[in-house]
């Protein structure tokens, strides 16, 4: 090893390293690049002891630390913190707010309200209603006028507040029956019933008999909550027969399995989960998708 | 060879130099220590020029941004301005945000483009007289010379031993470098924050960290790229030599030496003849005037900066010998050759690469001009909501959502009407506007406001899946108008 090997072309000094008869010259190192890896390596101490470096041997607890005491635990704690206090404000307005033109009124609230009531809808709300509230078979899509509890900005906090069906005290609840799984009516009866159902919506192409059939079915049965022309009822969350959207879908099969089975939806309440001006903040963002009602909506008007 | 050339004089005040080009491709090892280079100052005419594009050059580097713009008082007043906290780009009366940032690539286009046309008609003008690299350093040689003396002064004064005289001098020399320096990183921080307020808070430490940050690497690249490292710098660091072989060619002009006038090249004695003998008297007064450390009688390298000053230094001493001058000059490729096969020169300026450059350059221009002079003080963007495409409502009617980006780029707070056509009987609401105020929105000055827009489509006039919408916006008081095209979707006819 300590013999020196010269390259004869050049030479220059080589490794002493050889592969299928190629060496390689051992030039020395550009000069500005030796100083910047010595400057690295002075770093590098100056490094050790400012920040934490070197974890305690085998069997020891700890790290050295640093003597400018740097963490990043801490750093995100505190900038989560500065974040939380600087939000603060905000939702300390939320929480006095108690309408929601209050908050429109303030457009800064508002947008913070907005920003805020998405990112808890992507959090907490999108798995059952979609990411744009779009909803799906059984869930509702929020971007509509159809509210079966009601669409005003109160009705609105008061369901994300309690749920509905849900295991809170105060939730909202009603039931409808399994027609056909609990044998209240027989598959015939059920098909006239769905067929008086559909017309209700402005369907066509029914038998006359069916329908005078379904007709009585309907008014013994469902009046009591979805009412005499079928219009429903939102204390009950019964929905509108007569329009044109259907929860469930629409299609005389789906709406006889519905009448089959009796739909049972549940919606979580969110109060203790979700503190106070977040709620107000979600329902913000829920009533401004495009289906908010005025507070005073007509008490019983044929709404859904 | 050399021995007796000191005895020689050609003529009164006609120094010979007995020196090797430092820079000497024959002489270069890959891995030599620098060896210091001590230019000689020379006059004459592009001496003088030099001197001139340096004045111009930090004299507008160091002034421009005490330059003032009125901009009314929702903008900053100061001509130049790269605002990074209000996100803007101010240049005297053209102002560029961000989503604009196109017009700072075009600008670099024209400059790239500039500096091609210009290395192929002159080759590397814009490395001998307008780099940075080049001011500087020569700025910096200036100071050298004025505390060290000029080359040969250098010289004695490095080799000798540390005394009062060569420390005071070193120290002195440093210490303008320095002050320079700062003073380079200083005005570059005042193109980013306004000058004056800068100036008044920044020896109070009230200015932002990356003032400081940006200062001082301003301030030690200047010391360290001008004072020490020099050549270094255009030979080892800098692509421009290497890409600049692409951009010129046989055609371009180029500082060279006559070979054709100087061979044989040789000492010349007052009173001798002329005759049978180059002109080059060999004094080498090109070699050592040389801030690059070579000799341009080799020929074309890498390492000339084509600044041009051994064609002074060496128009001085022809003219002290009594023959013409430019016998180093600029020259092409194509007449050294021709001069020497005794034919005579051409010059052709009109060549496809410079009609390329110079037909890009004007096209990339007018696209600048025209977009800048049409630029308009309102932009409208609509983006329709995707998720949910539509919404049905109870009625049968079809909704959909979009939101209405309105660029106001005055600098006042304006108030915008939005016409809206679309399928027949469509509504409208705009969020979090009172109904009252109807289609007119206000957006304040130099922002951009997001509004969302609902419109609604009766079930009858939905006819196809795909409905055009197009939103018209015009600012109070004003003809002007920007439009958004979209499209209503919804399920298809009812
Ligand atoms: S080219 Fe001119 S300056 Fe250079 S050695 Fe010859 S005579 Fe002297
Ligand atoms: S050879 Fe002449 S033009 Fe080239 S860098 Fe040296 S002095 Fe300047």
């Amino acid at each position: 090893m300590s013999e020196k090997h010269i390259d004869q072309e050049t030479g220059t000094e080589t490794t002493g390293h050889e592969w299928d008869g190629i060496r390689e010259l051992d030039n020395p190192l550009p000069r500005w690049w030796l100083w910047i890896f010595y400057a690295c390596i002075a770093w590098s101490v100056v490094y050790w002891v400012l920040m934490p470096a070197w974890p305690a041997p085998p069997g020891m607890q700890g790290f050295t630390e640093g003597v400018i005491g740097n963490s990043e635990r801490v750093n995100v704690a505190e900038d989560m913190n500065a974040l939380q206090s600087s939000r603060s404000d905000h939702f300390a307005q939320l929480q006095a707010a108690g309408s929601y033109d209050a908050i429109e009124a303030d457009p800064a609230l508002f947008r913070f309200a907005l920003a805020a009531g998405q990112s808890n809808f992507a959090n907490f709300c999108a798995t059952c209603h979609g990411a744009g509230a779009q909803g799906f078979t059984g869930y509702p899509n929020l971007n509509d006028d159809v509210w079966l509890w009601g669409g005003s900005f109160d009705d609105i906090r008061t369901t994300l507040q309690y749920g509905i069906r849900s295991d809170h005290a105060e939730t909202r609840y009603s039931q409808m029956p399994a027609f056909g799984a609990d044998g209240l009516l027989s598959r015939e009866e059920i098909r006239n019933v769905r067929d008086y159902v559909l017309s209700l919506s402005g369907g066509t192409g029914f038998d006359a008999a069916a329908l005078n059939a379904g007709a009585e079915i309907f008014a013994s049965q469902c009046v009591s909550c979805h009412g005499d022309q079928g219009q429903g009822d939102r204390t009950q969350g019964a929905p509108n027969l007569t329009d044109a959207i259907w929860l469930y879908g629409g299609s005389p099969e789906q709406v006889e399995n519905t009448i089959w089975r009796g739909p049972f939806g549940v919606m979580p309440a969110w109060e203790g989960r979700l503190n106070d001006p977040t709620i107000t903040a979600l329902a913000t963002y829920v009533y401004s998708l495009g289906g908010g009602e005025a507070e005073t909506a007509p008490e019983g008007a044929a709404g859904e | 060879m050399s021995t007796a050339r000191h005895n020689l004089i050609s003529a009164p005040g006609v120094p010979t130099h007995d020196v090797e080009a430092v820079n000497d491709a024959k002489r270069r090892e890959l891995y030599k220590k620098r060896e210091p280079i001590y230019p000689k100052l020379v006059h004459g005419k592009f001496r003088f020029a030099k001197w001139m594009f340096m004045a111009l050059a930090l004299g507008a580097y160091y002034f421009i941004p005490f330059l003032r713009w009125d901009r009314g008082l929702s903008a900053p007043d100061q001509a130049v301005l790269v605002d990074f906290e209000g996100r803007r780009f101010y240049f005297f009366f053209i102002e560029i945000w961000p989503q604009e940032i196109y017009y700072i690539s075009g600008l670099l286009i024209m400059a790239a483009l500039l500096l091609f046309l210009v290395s192929a008609l002159f080759g590397r003008v814009w490395c001998g007289y307008a780099c940075p690299q080049t001011v500087w350093t020569d700025l910096f040689i200036a100071i050298e010379r004025l505390f060290e003396g000029d080359r040969n002064k250098r010289i004695k004064l490095d080799r000798a031993k540390w005394s009062f005289n060569k420390a005071w001098r070193k120290i002195g020399k440093h210490s303008v470098w320095l002050v320079i320096a700062a003073a380079t990183g200083g005005a570059w921080i005042l193109y980013f924050h306004d000058a004056f307020d800068t100036l008044s808070h920044f020896f109070t430490g009230g200015s932002p960290i990356s003032a400081y940050l940006f200062f001082g690497i301003l301030t030690f690249t200047t010391y360290m790229l001008a004072g020490t490292m020099r050549e270094q710098v255009c030979i080892y660091m800098c692509p421009w030599p290497r890409i600049q072989a692409a951009m010129t060619d046989r055609d371009a002009l180029n500082v060279a030496y006559r070979v054709d006038r100087g061979e044989p090249r040789g000492a010349h004695k007052k009173g001798e003849s002329w005759d049978a003998r180059g002109d080059c008297i060999d004094c080498k007064a090109c070699v050592v005037a040389c801030p690059m450390g070579i000799d341009i009688r080799e020929g074309s390298q890498l390492e000339c900066i084509q600044c041009a000053l051994c064609i002074d230094a060496c128009d001085d001493i022809m003219k002290k010998v009594d023959r013409p001058t430019g016998l180093i000059s600029y020259d092409t490729d194509i007449n050294i050759d021709r001069r020497r096969e005794g034919l005579k020169p051409i010059y052709r300026f009109l060549r496809p690469r410079v009609l390329v450059y110079a037909i890009s350059l004007a096209i990339a221009g007018s696209i600048m001009v025209f977009g800048l002079t049409t630029r308009a003080s309102l932009d409208v963007n609509a983006t329709r909501d995707r998720n949910p495409n539509f919404v049905q409502l109870s009625d049968g009617s079809v909704r959909n959502g979009y939101t209405l980006k309105i660029i106001n780029r005055t600098h006042e707070d304006r108030e915008y009407t939005i016409r809206i056509d679309g399928p027949e009987g469509l509504e409208w609401r705009i969020l979090g506007q009172e109904e009252t105020r109807g289609l007119i929105v206000d957006v304040p000055a130099e922002r951009t406001q997001d509004f969302r827009i609902f419109l609604t489509v009766p079930r009858e006039a939905i006819t196809v899946t795909n409905q055009s919408v197009l939103f018209t916006v015009s600012p109070e008081g004003s003809e002007e108008t920007r439009t958004a095209e979209t499209v209503f979707l919804s399920g298809g006819s009812q």
